[in-house]
């Protein structure tokens, strides 16, 4: 059997963390496309339609140029899926970092990352635990990015709802975006993460938003169509969508506990994942 | 310049006037109606947080009569703007009143501003919206002119750009209409409805 270094394993995580940046940044994927086509096809208001032209020649100049979608390239945040042979280690957290830093050259990224109280950006977009990094295992050994902005993280918010409160989870969705204005750059997905604790409900949230958004069960589009009736539109302008999605992720919580956390996020629902061929 | 055809609120097709405009500006402004649909060319310049800050103490480093002020922190790399949309304007609400008092007619950014600067706007200036986002696409419109305050570092130092017919909304007019808040009194009405 080939022996493999921790210095390959290092190599081939960072660059296929700085290759899935800079996919997510310069790409959206297909289904994000797709729901945003299909606004700006339903779409009645003409400040919004321009607003769509907008977007929709972004993305494609974005494409045609190579550069990134948004000036706010986000922060990383990352997640591994490793399968049994992989050794878990420090490794794979410097490796992680040392593909933002190379994307940060390369693409390029804006260096968005600070100290939180003295406001040192340390210039490589990393950080005391950023880039942020979720590790869990699975059969193929994938990186993924998503880098994440701050205009709509800005407005995510978590609420711990009573267990007799359930009927009110409907109510957190809308008045996060009623809150939210148009300062998230709608139209939003918004992830929602329902159950688990007060650390894990944000992350199921953030989760929620890697999931495929051209497909909503039931309770995901009663969620949307609630959101949708307030007619923000795009940019808070004013239009028939405000929510291009809502995705829910769901954990076992207390008994005693509903947390309820909605990660909004911008139309740019920039992921990317990338096989670390180690 | 004729747009696209887009629909009129009763949904039939109306061919709508795109508004073309060069900075320096100056009352034409005060025509401008919220949602009319304009183009911008011309000299800009960008600031945020930081840079409102310097200016306030040190004083505006460029000729503020008829200028523009981009709220954005682009990313520039070999002296081109890469990348460089809107960022949410919000942030410069207390932060407006001295820029536009010292003959700046014109900002631009994403999300609207307070009331506040809705009557500093009032009688003089107005506020652009450009789609928050769409950063190739603006950069597209630019070329970079040249810098001020370099020590704030890329997203906060004041860019001078030079636009080309880049596609904006006016978000507030210089008669105190103001799309943003006309769309979220509609959006608390229907979250009233709920209740």
């Amino acid at each position: 059997m080939q022996r493999r270094e921790p210095e390959d394993l290092y190599k081939a995580l960072a660059t296929a963390t700085c290759r899935a940046m800079q996919e997510a940044v310069i790409y959206l994927p297909a289904d994000v496309k797709r729901v945003i086509a299909k606004a700006a096809a339903t779409e009645t208001n003409p400040v919004a339609s321009g607003e769509y032209e907008n977007i929709t020649k972004n993305i494609a100049a974005a494409e045609h140029l190579g550069v990134p979608l948004c000036q706010d390239t986000g922060v990383p945040v990352v997640y591994l899926t490793l399968p049994q042979d992989v050794p878990f280690s420090p490794v794979l957290f410097d490796a992680v970092a040392e593909g933002i830093r190379q994307a940060t050259v390369r693409v390029p990224l804006r260096p968005n990352v600070v100290d939180p109280l003295s406001r040192h950006n340390s210039g490589d977009n990393t950080g005391n635990g950023m880039p942020a990094v979720h590790v869990r295992p699975g059969k193929r050994f994938l990186v993924t990015v998503l880098p994440k902005g701050a205009g709509a993280e800005n407005v995510s918010r978590i609420v711990m709802l009573l267990p007799s409160q359930k009927e009110q989870i409907e109510e957190v969705v809308v008045q996060t975006m009623l809150i939210a204005e148009g300062r998230p750059c709608p139209p939003v997905i918004l992830g929602v993460g329902i159950g688990g604790t007060f650390d894990s409900a944000p992350a199921l949230a953030k989760e929620a938003l890697l999931l495929p958004v051209d497909y909503m069960d039931a309770f995901e589009q009663k969620l949307c169509d609630a959101v949708n009736q307030l007619g923000i539109g795009p940019m808070g302008l004013g239009g028939t969508t405000t929510a291009l999605a809502v995705k829910v992720k769901i954990a076992a919580c207390h008994t005693a506990s509903l947390p309820v956390a909605v990660n909004v996020q911008c139309w740019a629902n920039r992921h990317a994942t990338v096989e670390v061929n180690w | 310049m004729l747009g696209k055809p887009a629909c009129n609120r009763r949904g039939e097709l109306v061919k709508e006037m795109i508004i073309q405009l060069t900075t320096p500006l100056g009352d034409e402004i005060l025509d401008l109606r919220a949602g009319d649909r304009v183009e911008l060319s011309g000299r800009i310049y960008t600031a945020r947080d930081e840079a409102h800050l310097r200016m306030k103490a040190e004083g505006i480093p460029f000729d503020p009569k008829g200028a523009v002020i981009y709220h954005c922190g682009p990313v520039i790399k070999d002296e081109k703007i890469i990348a460089a949309g809107p960022t949410t304007s919000a942030r410069m609400n207390t932060l407006t009143g001295f820029i536009l008092d010292n003959g700046v007619r014109a900002l631009i950014g994403k999300g609207g501003m307070n009331s506040t600067v809705r009557e500093q706007l009032r009688g003089r200036g107005v506020y652009f919206a450009f789609t928050g986002g769409c950063a190739a696409l603006a950069a597209s419109h630019m070329t970079l002119k040249g810098e001020h305050f370099p020590d704030l570092g890329m997203a906060e130092a004041v860019w001078i750009i030079e636009l080309d017919h880049l596609p904006l909304v006016v978000g507030i007019d210089a008669n105190g209409n103001d799309l943003f808040e006309k769309v979220m009194k509609h959006a608390s009405r229907e979250a009233q409805k709920r209740e």
